[in-house]
């Protein structure tokens, strides 16, 4: 009996499906708890008001409460915000402190551009100087407020954009004087006109710059007045108010509108207040561009590598070794890869190419230095094996009749490759490359050291001439998240913005594989063969 | 050629003519000193026990043994009187003189249209008139184009066994070889396909030079001019079949097709 029941291999069976749970089981909770955390994130809480049995009171929205280990007393924390305030976001009250609950429904939730929320209620506008304090407790006549000083911030952005043009301008007649000295041309006749033209420049900067500061003063006429729980007065002026709602008079559609609103947010714009608050478009931008770049440098160099060792290489003991040195290739930590990046591309390759073409912005570095292509190169080299691997396996999984039958039809063997194993390979080469991008999306120390940077000035891709600039620093999502979750200067406030980049992330890599495995799977469809 | 051997007949004007061959896989010899004449729009089948090198044998006459790590050939095989180990021959060229049909059907994953103008499409091809000329003419001698007529561009993989085998034949007639080399087509088959194949090869002789390597005797049999008898490597007998299989010279020979060996 016991004899049968192990050569039937039940307990090895039970093993397997046992594992394969396991792994199930491990990945659903890494999702559950990133999905968990980060959906809601968003989503606008109530605003709670404690009175306190010492008759102070506290506004804010309440985020968990738990028993305290040490003395068993249930505690809650809230969110408090009003940093410039209270110098903390999060406080923890005692339950048996707090002598009442209340949802105020003229309580504010402010997200400002400094200092992250603020909670408190409006006392009255002060607009242009003139005190309205009839406009209290509505939120119409503030966002109204809002509104109107948006022509004025139009304007000052327009002039922003015209001092960037203007310092352009002056960078680039700065680096023609520059190389004019370089060549040792000190008396051309170009550097008169540049010097001249350098100082126009240079006056029109001051004059718009002087034009800035005093539309920056007229925005500041513009103020609102909030009183804490307390009482205590904050005088905000409106410029700084990014949005502002009243959660708790909140219907279910406005919220929906609300988190909307957020999302698009989070989707299109800048981070603000180091990264922990607003967008993560330059992150998203870089992530995706990061992988495309990388793709489209090692995706051709890892098939045809990976052509070359099974169609056209004589098997010896040369090939064996090349091949199991590419196996191996994926085993050497991924830092590895990023430090002989720094040194080969970044310092190497970069500086070799500082020396030709930029010598006269020596010794500031063009390319000498950590910028996308870089990275997208070291990547590159961290997951060419991958495709390789998989370029020979499928390959090799072709029957020989094809080959065979092509070339008995006086087909030679670049035509039988071209016309009929790569088509047929393409499935499993689509494998390849979707493992190849799910890892180099989710890489992170590489690129550390070879150019992604907490806080990129521009994007990669801009208006200004030559619009592609593969020699810029570029802010990535996987940093983002070690960034903010373990680098930032307010790690609780931070903690929202950790899981909902995980999630994006994790949906950005989804969005692309599925797209791949899409792909890979119409391929399969044409170009499977029915072996009987 | 060789010695003069009562059991193997000389032919006169052979198209493939096969001298001295002999084929070594790294050490061990799988040919050795075949000769033999093959006449032109004839059926010549080869016969004898698994392993007896009949498979080699009709891959070096299309060169396919090129693709083969490790494998020598010594001798001289001539088609049309040229040497086709010479170097200034060109594979491409012989191959699309000498078409081959393989024991495992091969057709590509695509179209049953595409299939048949493969080669023609190699060769640069592309006038459509040409192609669906040839794609027509191919089938019919091919007698799968009642079948598949009404589904030219479905995909090939939706075929029968015997189909398929069709298919490769008609792919094969598609570039105009003068010599069809067929490694045992129908072992793969049913009895019907297989009927359906020798009908076929019948009348495609005639047209073409036919070498097909058979196991099955009664086939050779009933479908082929001459018969070469093979074993390790050698050539016993070869000559008409109705004289090899009704009164072989060597007793091997007789041993085999009776049954009594093999």
């Amino acid at each position: 009996m016991t004899k049968k029941f192990w050569r039937q291999g039940e307990p090895y069976v039970w093993a397997t499906g046992l594992s394969l749970s396991l792994i199930l089981m491990l990945t659903f909770l890494l999702v559950y708890v990133v999905m968990a955390n980060g959906i809601g994130v968003f989503w606008p809480n109530r605003i709670a008001l404690a009175t306190l049995k010492d008759n102070s009171f506290v506004l804010g929205e309440i985020i968990q409460e738990n028993i305290k280990p040490a003395t068993g007393q249930k505690r809650l924390q809230f969110k408090i915000g009003n940093r410039d305030l209270y110098d903390l976001d999060f406080k923890w009250f005692n339950a048996e402190d707090i002598a009442a609950i209340t949802y105020p429904p003229r309580a504010y939730l402010l997200e400002r551009q400094e200092y992250g929320n603020f909670y408190g209620f409006l006392n009255q506008l002060e607009l242009n100087g003139l005190a309205r304090p009839d406009l209290n407790d509505k939120l119409e006549p503030l966002e109204a407020a809002l509104k109107s000083i948006e022509p004025l911030q139009d304007e000052i952005t327009a002039l922003n954009s015209r001092i960037a043009e203007i310092n352009q301008r002056i960078e680039t007649i700065q680096r023609k004087q520059a190389r004019l000295r370089h060549q040792g041309k000190a008396e051309d006749r170009q550097t008169g006109p540049l010097a001249a033209r350098d100082q126009e420049l240079q006056a029109d900067f001051t004059k718009v710059v002087a034009e800035l500061n005093r539309k920056k003063q007229e925005l500041l006429q513009f103020e609102a007045v909030f009183a804490d729980a307390n009482g205590l007065i904050k005088r905000i002026p409106l410029v700084e108010i990014v949005r502002a709602i009243q959660p708790n008079t909140m219907n279910i559609f406005a919220k929906t509108g609300y988190y909307i609103e957020r999302l698009r947010e989070l989707f299109f714009a800048e981070p603000r207040e180091s990264n922990t608050e607003g967008g993560l478009f330059p992150a998203i931008f870089g992530t995706i561009m990061l992988i495309f770049l990388m793709s489209v440098l090692s995706f051709p160099l890892g098939v045809i590598g990976g052509i070359y060792l099974r169609e056209y290489a004589k098997d010896g003991i040369l090939v064996r070794m090349v091949r199991i040195a590419v196996n191996n290739l994926a085993g050497i930590p991924s830092i590895v890869y990023g430090i002989f990046g720094l040194g080969f591309f970044v310092y190497g390759i970069g500086g070799q190419i500082d020396q030709l073409f930029f010598a006269e912005r020596l010794p500031a570095p063009t390319f000498g230095t950590g910028g996308i292509l870089w990275a997208s190169l070291t990547l590159g080299l961290l997951t060419v094996p991958v495709v390789i691997v998989a370029t020979e396996e499928a390959l090799g999984a072709i029957p020989p009749g094809i080959r065979e039958g092509s070339q008995a039809l006086a087909a030679t063997r670049f035509q039988t490759l071209t016309r009929l194993l790569l088509p047929m390979a393409s499935p499993g080469i689509l494998t390849g490359f979707i493992l190849a991008m799910a890892r180099a999306a989710g890489e992170v120390a590489p690129l550390m050291i070879t150019g992604v940077v907490k806080l990129a000035p521009a994007l990669p891709i801009d208006s200004s001439f030559p619009f592609l600039h593969l020699n810029r620093k570029f802010m990535h999502l996987g940093f983002h998240i070690y960034d903010i979750g373990f680098q930032s200067p307010n790690v609780e406030a931070a903690k929202p913005m950790v899981y909902v980049t995980t999630l994006l992330l994790i949906l950005i890599v989804l969005i692309m594989t599925s797209t791949a495995i899409y792909l890979r799977n119409k391929m399969r469809a044409r170009y499977s063969v029915i072996d009987v | 050629m060789s010695a003069i051997n009562p059991a193997i007949v000389t032919i006169d004007n052979p198209q493939v003519e096969i001298d001295n061959l002999n084929l070594f896989y790294g050490e061990s010899q799988a040919l050795k000193n075949v000769s033999f004449g093959i006449p032109q729009f004839n059926v010549t089948a080869l016969i004898g026990p698994s392993g007896c090198g009949k498979s080699t044998l009709i891959r070096c006459i299309n060169r396919m043994n090129d693709l083969v790590d490790n494998l020598r050939v010594e001798g001289l095989i001539k088609i049309d009187g040229e040497d086709i180990n010479h170097p200034s021959l060109d594979v491409i060229e012989l191959r699309r003189k000498v078409g081959m049909v393989f024991q495992k059907w091969n057709p590509f994953p695509k179209s049953i249209y595409e299939n048949v103008i493969y080669g023609l499409r190699i060769a640069g091809i592309s006038n459509k008139e040409v192609l669906d000329a040839t794609v027509e003419k191919s089938l019919q001698k091919a007698a799968l184009w009642n079948e598949v007529k009404d589904r030219l561009h479905g995909s090939a993989m939706g075929l029968s066994g015997g189909q398929m085998q069709r298919l490769c034949i008609a792919r094969t007639i598609a570039v105009s070889p003068e010599i069809i080399l067929m490694d045992e087509p129908c072992s793969a088959l049913d009895p019907r396909s297989t009927a359906h194949i020798e009908d076929l090869i019948r009348e495609l002789q005639g047209e073409y030079t036919i070498i097909i390597v058979t196991h099955n005797m009664q086939q050779a049999a009933r479908i082929s001019d001459y018969t070469a008898y093979m074993y390790l490597g050698e050539l016993i007998e070869y000559g008409p079949t109705n004289k090899l299989f009704t009164m072989p010279e060597r007793k091997e020979t007789e041993d085999y097709i009776t049954g009594r060996f093999g």
